[in-house]
């Protein structure tokens, strides 16, 4: 009687679970959901508020006319600023895929090693970087200041490219997801006579796919919100996230483009996480600390 | 086996010198990300080390002043005094708040069927990816009655007139950290819903066999002490954030706050450091954010181990 009961409640869907319990934790949800959602929500309506609305008495949280006047502000607004907006575009795109693509490279071409073989001073290296991160960059501002100046690389790309190859997020996931992958694929790989080269790039590299496409988003995430601003004097280097910014601090007047700003600047990131969520989801489930 | 252990140069039995010879490949594939590393993240923080020693203005060498730095931080600066305080409550409450809510909603979501539980994650985690989102707040926590926190109190009648709340000193921290707390849903968030993905389902079964009789007796004997590595690394990034509140305060408080009411550790520095050009005083407050920072992480690293033991 006892066994039979048991393997009911193995079998069924639903093992240990009382329906108060889920009754309660919907509601409980539902309440925590809209307190996230809801100034994503405001982000998303402002944008569609004719500027009449926005600075409204009572405050809503919804258009009652929506119109894309806001998106035409915006873009009457970026033609006719002093530096093409394709141009601001072109610099975030080398500096983004710039830093994504050589963190990516580098960092799972370190992480192999840190990953699979055994060689003196694996351990103190993988420290090291678990060390790293543990603090923010705030603390190494300063320093990384005087040390981009001493290379002579500020006012330049590279000021912002080179720093974020050394990521350290990036490479402590990707060689907790390289940790994984079966000896033997290595082994066999040894036997056939292939280098250590060979065996990173052409073994090791299509089976992390998901943690490459995690580095890339986190990087993206990182690079994104960077308007350059500590590096680049020079106007035609400037990222779009500084000419989007400047448009925010514009005044009243453009509250109207500010709001479809703000709402570009929260959806890109938003939008490469949605195209990635399950690859991110399979890295991060390496990414434990083991000691 | 053997012959493996000499192919992947893994023969313990060589010196250490043939040891590092053979794996000559393996350091050529360090070297550039370790280079990098060392040059943008071990040399900032030694130097930061050693500047917080000197009184330094870049134009000038650096001169030693021995503990001057600190002496003056901790004896004669009343705004640092202040920022190490709010940096403390922030850490104190939004640390272990975020970290269990990144708990507690990771758990709840992975009860939910694939389809929704993917799309309540994408709701909790967008916030701390969406960059300065977290400004719409301003229009929620206006100061005049267009503020929609203050046209709904006075709607309902709850108040008269609408308050200044971002330049009202009770209420700054207050605010800041419900705004923290509502970006702080990031890369723990993450690791907890994948981690929780991660168990084997046995466990559960085994569990219940043994007499494990609800969810909440699951969580504690299963789930938590299998997904303890999981737990450890959320940690570290949820501590660290905490300890990195500067933005947030800038934006929506002001720089400098009322009465500092929102200053922090990080605020601080960049006070010293970008405005007022004293590069050995910031260093030393950039040390002390580093030694917080990191003491903070090690100490909870070895309470976490204890979990489930």
């Amino acid at each position: 009687m006892k066994q039979k009961r048991i393997r009911k409640r193995l079998t069924h869907h639903s093992l240990n679970r009382s329906m108060a319990g889920n009754v309660m934790l919907f509601v409980f949800m539902g309440i925590c959901g809209v307190f996230m959602a809801a100034p994503l929500v405001l982000i998303i309506s402002n944008a569609f508020k004719p500027l009449d609305e926005l600075f409204r008495y009572p405050p809503m949280l919804f258009p009652k006319n929506p119109s894309m006047d806001n998106f035409s502000d915006l873009v009457v607004l970026m033609s006719n600023s002093w530096v093409p907006l394709t141009r601001y575009i072109l610099n975030t795109i080398i500096i983004v895929a710039g830093g994504t693509v050589g963190h990516v490279i580098i960092a799972s071409m370190a992480a192999y090693p840190l990953a699979k073989r055994d060689f003196p001073g694996r351990k103190l290296l993988f420290n090291i970087v678990v060390l790293s991160i543990m603090f923010t960059w705030q603390v190494t501002q300063i320093p990384n200041y005087l040390i981009i100046s001493k290379l002579g690389i500020n006012n330049t790309y590279l000021a912002l490219i080179l720093p974020s190859f050394a990521f350290g997020l990036g490479l402590y996931l990707m060689k907790q997801f390289m940790e994984q992958l079966p000896d033997s694929m290595i082994e066999s790989a040894v036997l056939d006579g292939a280098g250590e080269f060979r065996i990173y790039w052409s073994i090791i590299m299509p089976n992390v796919k998901p943690a490459w496409l995690t580095l890339a988003v986190l990087q993206f995430q990182q690079m994104w919100g960077n308007t350059g601003s500590t590096f680049l004097r020079n106007e035609e280097l400037k990222p779009l996230q500084y000419s989007l910014q400047q448009i925010i601090n514009g005044g009243p007047a453009r509250q109207g483009a500010a709001a479809v700003v703000t709402l570009i600047i929260a959806a890109v990131p938003i939008l490469f996480f949605i195209l990635c969520q399950s690859n991110i989801i399979e890295t991060m489930a390496t990414s434990g600390m083991k000691d | 086996m053997k012959k493996m252990d000499v192919l992947l140069n893994r023969n313990y039995e060589w010196s250490l010198y043939n040891r590092i010879r053979r794996n000559k490949a393996c350091y050529l594939m360090l070297a550039p990300y370790f280079i990098l590393f060392f040059l943008f993240t071990v040399l900032p923080v030694l130097s930061s080390i050693f500047l917080s020693f000197t009184t330094f203005n870049v134009l000038e060498p650096p001169v030693f002043t021995g503990w001057d730095n600190y002496i003056r931080l901790f004896l004669d600066d009343d705004i640092f005094k202040i920022a190490i305080k709010n940096t403390l409550v922030f850490a104190v409450i939004t640390g272990p708040i975020s970290y269990f809510m990144c708990l507690l909603f990771a758990w709840i979501i992975n009860e939910f069927k694939p389809r929704v539980r993917s799309i309540l994650t994408l709701i909790f985690y967008a916030p701390s990816i969406s960059g300065n989102a977290y400004l719409v707040w301003n229009l929620i926590l206006r100061g005049d009655r267009y503020g929609l926190l203050n046209g709904w109190l006075m709607d309902l009648n709850l108040i008269t007139q609408p308050i200044v709340w971002m330049k009202t000193e009770k209420y700054v921290m207050l605010f800041l950290i419900i705004v923290q707390l509502w970006l702080s849903l990031g890369t723990g968030f993450l690791t907890f819903i994948a981690g929780l993905q991660t168990i084997d389902r046995s466990l559960y079964e085994a569990a219940a066999v043994d007499g494990v009789k609800n969810r909440w007796q699951e969580l504690w004997y299963v789930t938590l002490p299998s997904m303890r590595p999981q737990l450890m690394f959320g940690a570290v990034m949820q501590i660290t954030q905490s300890f990195a509140i500067a933005d947030v305060s800038i934006n929506l408080a002001g720089n400098p706050s009322v009465n500092y009411a929102g200053a922090t550790i990080v605020t601080h520095l960049m006070d010293t450091g970008s405005i007022r050009y004293e590069m050995g005083y910031a260093s030393a407050i950039a040390t002390i954010l580093f030694l917080l920072m990191v003491g903070t992480n090690k100490l909870a690293q070895r309470i976490l181990r204890k979990v489930g033991e």
